[in-house]
């Protein structure tokens, strides 16, 4: 393997965060390596999704560096918004449009965004909603979805712009219990097709079976991080392993 | 008063003959003194939420004092106050730039107001999924956020825009031959009533077609909506 000359795909270099003179991001470091899938755990409040929301500049970094796929999006001189469609997102709560169908979801950025005409759009919508397994869904409005399906337009809405990293901020909280596996499912396939994703998540079952490491954060800091089976070995006294290993 | 007396002072055909081209011709500048009014007021008023959506503390409080100042002015003392008042500091505006001018700044005071609560009830998820695919702040408000705060806003702008258009009859204080000042001459002319019931006939024939539109407007937008 190339690994050891590999470049990092997201590359989270002492990034600070503040609010109102609040320390809410401390000096994170962070490599995820291309292919990598890596797990943000820890308790409520303790800087989680400001991270993930700080790698596409939902929030504003404070201090540091984040470079994606060699390229500082930190930096004043980097379009943000040519930048984002390389870091797809996928929010606790869908956000998809209400007053569009499934498949105008998807088309809008790819129409708007990178400029392809709406046949072309259309195409690259039916492909990826087809592989979230919603090709019968095409035409639905959100309100006519299960919050399952609805995440699912979600992911195919940030997968249409050919995202070279993804990240997933508790994208399976908000779904009932049943509806939890067929999200973990299309997490599974991104990850088979060599997706890089940062995932902010409760599911631990889920980390400890298909997480490459997991980063365990408390008060806007990274604590410790290390593989599943690492982590598991630390025992009782760490406090990565209790959250790894306790829940479902 | 039998019935015949009554009908002859409220529904006289000889005397509805007579004035009915009169009435028409007020009638007519009713229409578009109200489209006037009604499409300037909308798109200032659509202006100043959007001016209020980019601006600082400054400029918002200011543009707030606007808005405030008038919705609570009654639209009669305005008119009167561009009327009389403003020939003495040498500016004269004819009767239908009175009324148009008074009555769209209105609307647009009251459209800004409910524009801006469409805009604001778009929740920030909207906005921040938008942004994370690379849309720009104007796309986004133009393809996702505009979009869900009009089907909020029609309701209300509807009514808004209606009762204001109906203003234009405060044309009559100021002597501007729109159908209800035609009427009262009709009135003063013949004394008879029929010309009020032809005004007030008329009137519906205006409005009602709009409130119609309006209905159709929102079942039109009520995406997704399981029936």
């Amino acid at each position: 393997m190339s690994q050891s000359i590999a470049q990092p795909m997201l590359d989270i270099h002492a990034l600070y965060k503040s609010f109102n003179s609040v320390n809410v991001l401390n000096n994170i470091n962070l490599r995820v390596m291309p292919g990598e899938l890596v797990f943000l755990i820890g308790p409520s409040g303790s800087g989680k999704s400001t991270l993930l929301r700080c790698c596409n500049r939902l929030e504003e970094p404070s201090d540091g560096a984040i470079i994606v796929d060699g390229i500082n999006i930190t930096a004043v001189a980097t379009d943000i918004n040519k930048m984002r469609q390389r870091i797809g997102m996928v929010f606790q709560q869908f956000n998809l449009y209400p007053h569009m169908t499934a498949e105008q979801n998807v088309m809008l950025a790819l129409q708007r965004v990178q400029k392809k005409s709406a046949t072309e759009a259309r195409e690259i919508a039916h492909r990826e909603l087809t592989r979230v397994g919603l090709g019968a869904r095409l035409t639905h409005y959100p309100s006519q979805l299960s919050g399952g399906q609805q995440q699912r337009v979600a992911i195919a809405r940030a997968l249409s712009l050919g995202p070279k990293v993804m990240l997933l901020d508790e994208p399976t909280s908000a779904l009932d219990p049943q509806l939890v596996g067929e999200i973990l499912q299309a997490m599974m396939d991104m990850k088979k097709e060599g997706m890089t994703m940062l995932v902010v998540s409760h599911e631990m079952r889920f980390a400890r079976e298909a997480a490459d490491r997991v980063a365990f954060m408390e008060a806007g800091q990274i604590v410790e991080i290390g593989t599943p089976a690492e982590i598991l070995a630390r025992g009782p006294e760490s406090r990565a392993c209790q959250f790894l290993s306790h829940g479902h | 008063m039998d019935i015949t007396g009554l009908v002859d002072l409220f529904f006289n055909g000889a005397v509805a003959q007579t004035y009915l081209p009169d009435l028409l011709r007020g009638a007519w500048i009713t229409i578009y003194l109200s489209l006037a009014i009604v499409i300037a007021g909308l798109v200032f008023g659509l202006a100043l939420a959007l001016i209020r959506l980019v601006s600082n503390k400054a400029v918002v409080w200011f543009l707030r004092l606007f808005v405030d100042c008038f919705r609570a002015v009654p639209p009669l003392s305005v008119v009167l106050l561009l009327y009389f008042g403003l020939p003495s500091v040498g500016i004269n505006l004819s009767a239908p730039w009175v009324l148009w001018l008074t009555l769209s700044l209105i609307l647009a005071a009251f459209a800004e107001e409910i524009f801006w609560a469409g805009i604001s009830a778009v929740g920030p998820g909207q906005w921040e999924a938008s942004r994370s695919t690379g849309m720009t702040n104007a796309q986004t408000l133009r393809y996702v956020v505009l979009p869900q705060a009009m089907r909020l806003c029609i309701p209300p702008l509807t009514n808004r825009a209606l009762a204001i258009s109906k203003n234009t009859a405060l044309g009559t204080a100021i002597g501007m031959p729109e159908l209800l000042n035609e009427a009262q001459t009709a009135l003063s002319f013949s004394g008879n009533a029929t010309p009020l019931i032809m005004a007030a006939i008329l009137y519906l024939i205006i409005f009602m077609p709009l409130m119609a539109l309006a209905g159709s407007l929102e079942k039109r937008m009520a995406w997704g909506a399981r029936t």
